[in-house]
């Protein structure tokens, strides 16, 4: 494992190196982008609707105060700047001026209070605004949220898909913004594209907004959304020229084969802000899994190794925490539980839990609810026998039932694949979160993992804006729950880009394709 | 009893059935774990207990089983089919908008199957041990055995991938740009592989039933009286015998209707072809029950009709079918 990120550390310095001799090119204007979205969105409209199906034409369509590059910096957007109060309780965003919504009325403060309003309403994700008491709106361009803690996650949550910036005249009528029709007909939104036509299951056309408040963005004319459910089929459109771009594909096989492509630029850069981590969760409260032990046995028992190089085909990176590798805070230097069979076998001795006549101490269920996790899932079948568990994997028809025995408790061990969403506030606290037990609610902690020790960690970290003492506390956060084991985690979700040589400024920021594709051109 | 007696029964037993099928079909749905909030949370990368109880409530889920079902059945009662959950739209205006894509696949499958069927299992009639009637027969079984998912992969590969003839998926190019037959080029263009994928199941019992009934029919005395006086082969072939063996043809090619529904489902997912298919499957994992229940009232509604359609056809045709 040293020696991946030492490699992976010498190629950044190599391409570092590489990046002032490399004659900057003069990116086109014009032209058409074809790419490819693996899923219908239910409708565009991201302030009332996350996930990745709604930002990636979200992110087009509607501008947020702030974006980030590909080292977590936040960068003006629609806000040119931004200040924090000294007690931590007040931030100003200065907005753009002369910016419109696409149909000609301007962005004011009104809009952005409108909209944090409407995200904390109506977003899934709760936490991102929680603190947010009231926005001010001293003049037209600039809006103050206060806040009734320090809220460094607030900083994210005003990026990518998060704080979509919508019209109040149009958003604001009265309508729940949940249901609004101009969710899907007729957007109007504050991005360098407009909306020409949505039609489900077939496409989405968008053309470039000629007014955007982003000088000479965005560089193309056109974006065709083909909606491909079809992973293979895809990667055909993509291999054939058919498709000249896709983000978020992460199928070994496909990435292994499309890298082989030389038309095709095959990159797994960006996406650690949606710090997607496949994982092995465990049931603390009831049954065999509850004993600390034998999640200890069974993580030195499961060989990540052989995971990562022969189920993901050395597409994918480890990740020992719930902390997306990519992402400051991720601690390395946690206990891997690198394969250790004597060590599984001894732990499981020691508990007591004796061998039977036919080899086994007892038996377990893992769950999975989608078919890319099957693997996983069998994989720990012959694994496990090596330490005398007998493992029935069990397959669910579909997500929803799988999502019904996962957040009912109603399980030994399943395979999971959690986001990150940004800041650890928004996507991790709540996975570990003794308060966030929630029965029927999906991706909640349905580990039902409690440690007073950690809830306090997680308080402290997320409440203050200082990078030093957040690093130092989800480090320490990150050794207890390694310690604790209520999840074994596996690897990052290897998402890729994949463009044609021919697509220039393939988006590659921490919010892979789902942030403005304003930078990218035809050559 | 007369003829239109008769339809009038059919068209009363008809009714019966669909109200039958909807509401087996709704048990069948309560019944699957889940529901379309653990969906949406599930699309939105998680939710709070919140939003999942507003969204439940917001769809009357926090309701009895009975008084759900009370309340769709009476809405549609009044051909109200309701409003999608997943994408807040009439479902009236999501079927409307799938179905012409998935009219065209289904015909031109079905017709492509009738027809090359008919004329596989004619020419395999004419020798029933020869070479071509055994290559015709093992074409056959292979399209009705393999998966339709696997013949429309391979068909992807061969003719996207490797010989590169066709689009990949979906049914329009939107680049393309011209009037209305350059589009219609287009669409064409892009349905040749779903169609043919879709065709393969059906060719095979086309085939099967062409070569079985024209045997029958080639021993007919008449075949030998038409043959006795000197007709050329085809004429005998194509005039006197394929006429009446086209009868079973036609009526399982009317019956068949459900089944190649049922096909299309798995060929749009397939070739991302944007039909009632493609809407079917989604709407399921969605567990979007007000979508799922108008595709398949609306499917069983077109399975229904045209079984009366067949039936009624039948009797016009042929008066030995006694009515009543």
């Amino acid at each position: 494992m040293g020696r991946f990120f030492g490699l992976t550390a010498a190629l950044a310095l190599i391409a570092g190196l590489a990046v002032p001799l490399a004659k900057a090119e003069e990116p086109k204007q014009g032209g058409t982008l074809v790419m490819a979205i693996g899923a219908t969105p239910r409708h565009l409209n991201p302030a009332v609707q996350s996930g990745i199906a709604t930002g990636v034409p979200g992110a087009q369509l509607f501008a947020t105060p702030l974006r980030y590059d590909e080292g977590w910096n936040p960068q003006p957007y629609l806000a040119k700047s931004w200040t924090v109060s000294d007690n931590g309780l007040a931030i100003t965003l200065n907005l753009v001026e002369g910016a419109t919504f696409h149909d000609g009325h301007p962005i004011t403060s009104e809009d952005v209070a409108f909209s944090v309003e409407t995200v904390k309403a109506n977003h899934p994700f709760k936490s991102m605004f929680a603190p947010v008491e009231s926005v001010e709106t001293p003049d037209e361009h600039t809006a103050i949220l206060k806040l009734s803690q320090p809220h460094p996650a607030l900083m994210l949550a005003m990026s990518s898909q998060l704080l979509s910036i919508i019209p109040k005249h149009v958003y604001g009528d009265g309508q729940d913004p949940k249901t609004h029709p101009q969710n899907s007909e007729n957007v109007i939104g504050s991005g360098p594209f407009k909306l020409v036509e949505f039609k489900r299951d077939q496409h989405i056309i968008l053309e470039r907004n000629e007014n955007f408040f982003m000088e000479q963005r965005p560089h193309l004319d056109k974006i065709v959304m083909r909606i491909i459910k079809d992973g293979s089929a895809r990667t055909i459109a993509l291999e054939s020229g058919e498709v000249m771009l896709s983000g978020f594909e992460q199928t070994p096989r496909d990435l292994t084969r499309m890298k082989k492509n030389k038309d095709l630029d095959v990159s797994g850069e960006g996406y650690a802000a949606i710090g997607s981590i496949v994982w092995i969760a465990f049931n603390t409260k009831e049954g065999k899994t509850s004993d600390k032990a034998v999640r200890h046995a069974i993580a030195y028992a499961v060989d990540r190794n052989f995971i990562l190089k022969a189920l993901m085909l050395g597409t994918a990176a480890p990740a020992k925490t719930g902390i997306h590798p990519g992402s400051p805070f991720y601690d390395d230097s946690v206990n891997g539980y690198d394969l250790d069979l004597d060590k599984a076998n001894k732990l499981l001795d020691d508990a007591g839990y004796a061998r039977g006549s036919d080899g086994m101490r007892f038996g377990l269920t893992v769950d999975f609810g989608w078919a890319t996790a099957k693997p996983f899932a069998e994989y720990l079948k012959p694994q496990l026998k090596k330490i005398g568990i007998d493992v029935t994997v069990r397959a669910s028809a579909d997500f929803p039932t799988w999502a019904k025995r996962v957040s009912n408790h109603e399980f030994d061990i399943t395979i999971d694949n959690v986001f990150n969403w940004g800041d650890p506030v928004i996507g991790v606290h709540r996975t570990y979160s003794s308060e966030n037990i929630k029965k029927g609610v999906i991706w909640s902690n349905t580990q039902q993992y409690a440690n007073p020790q950690v809830d306090k960690l997680m308080q402290l970290a997320g409440s203050t804006y200082d990078l030093d003492q957040r690093k130092k506390h989800y480090a320490e956060f990150q050794q207890i729950v390694a310690e604790d084991l209520p999840i074994y985690w596996l690897f990052a979700g290897p998402y890729h880009t994949v463009a044609n040589k021919k697509v220039g400024n393939p988006p590659n920021s921490i919010w892979g394709a789902s942030a403005p594709l304003d930078r990218v051109y035809l050559r | 009893m007369s003829f239109w007696n008769t339809i009038a029964k059919r068209v009363g037993y008809g009714l019966l059935l669909l109200v039958a099928v909807l509401v087996l079909n709704f048990i069948l749905i309560s019944i699957a774990p889940g529901d379309i909030a653990d969906t949406i949370a599930g699309d939105m990368g998680g939710a709070d207990a919140e939003v999942m109880e507003e969204i439940r409530v917001r769809y009357g889920l926090d309701q009895p089983f009975y008084v759900q079902l009370w309340r769709y059945m009476s809405r549609v009662a009044v051909l109200d089919l309701g409003y999608s959950y997943f994408f807040n739209t009439p479902v009236t205006t999501l079927i409307l908008e799938k179905l012409p894509a998935t009219l065209l696949l289904v015909f031109s499958a079905q017709i492509l199957a009738v027809i090359v069927g008919t004329f596989l299992g004619v020419v395999a009639a004419k020798k029933p041990n020869g070479i071509v009637s055994l290559t015709v027969t093992f074409l056959s079984l292979f399209g009705f055995a393999a998966p339709v998912f696997w013949t429309g992969i391979l068909l992807i590969i061969l003719f996207v991938s490797i010989f590169p003839l066709f689009p990949v998926a979906g049914m329009i190019d939107v680049t393309v740009e011209g009037g209305f037959f350059v589009r219609a080029l287009d669409v064409l263009h892009h349905l040749i592989l779903p169609m043919v994928t879709l065709a393969s199941i059906f060719l095979a019992l086309y085939s099967r039933l062409a070569r079985a009934s024209m045997l029958e029919v080639l021993g007919a005395d008449y075949v030998r009286t038409a043959r006795a006086k000197g007709l050329p082969q085809r004429t005998v072939l194509y005039k006197h015998a394929l006429r009446n063996a086209l009868g079973p043809v036609v009526t399982v090619a009317g019956l068949q209707f459900s089944a190649v529904i049922s096909g299309a489902v798995v060929v749009e997912t397939v070739f991302s072809w944007p039909g009632l298919g493609t809407l079917a499957l989604q709407s399921i994992l969605a567990r979007d029950t007000p979508t799922i229940m108008g595709i398949l009232f609306f499917s069983s509604l077109v399975v229904v009709v045209f079984n009366i359609l067949t039936d009624a056809t039948l009797r016009l045709i042929d008066p030995r079918i006694k009515t009543g």
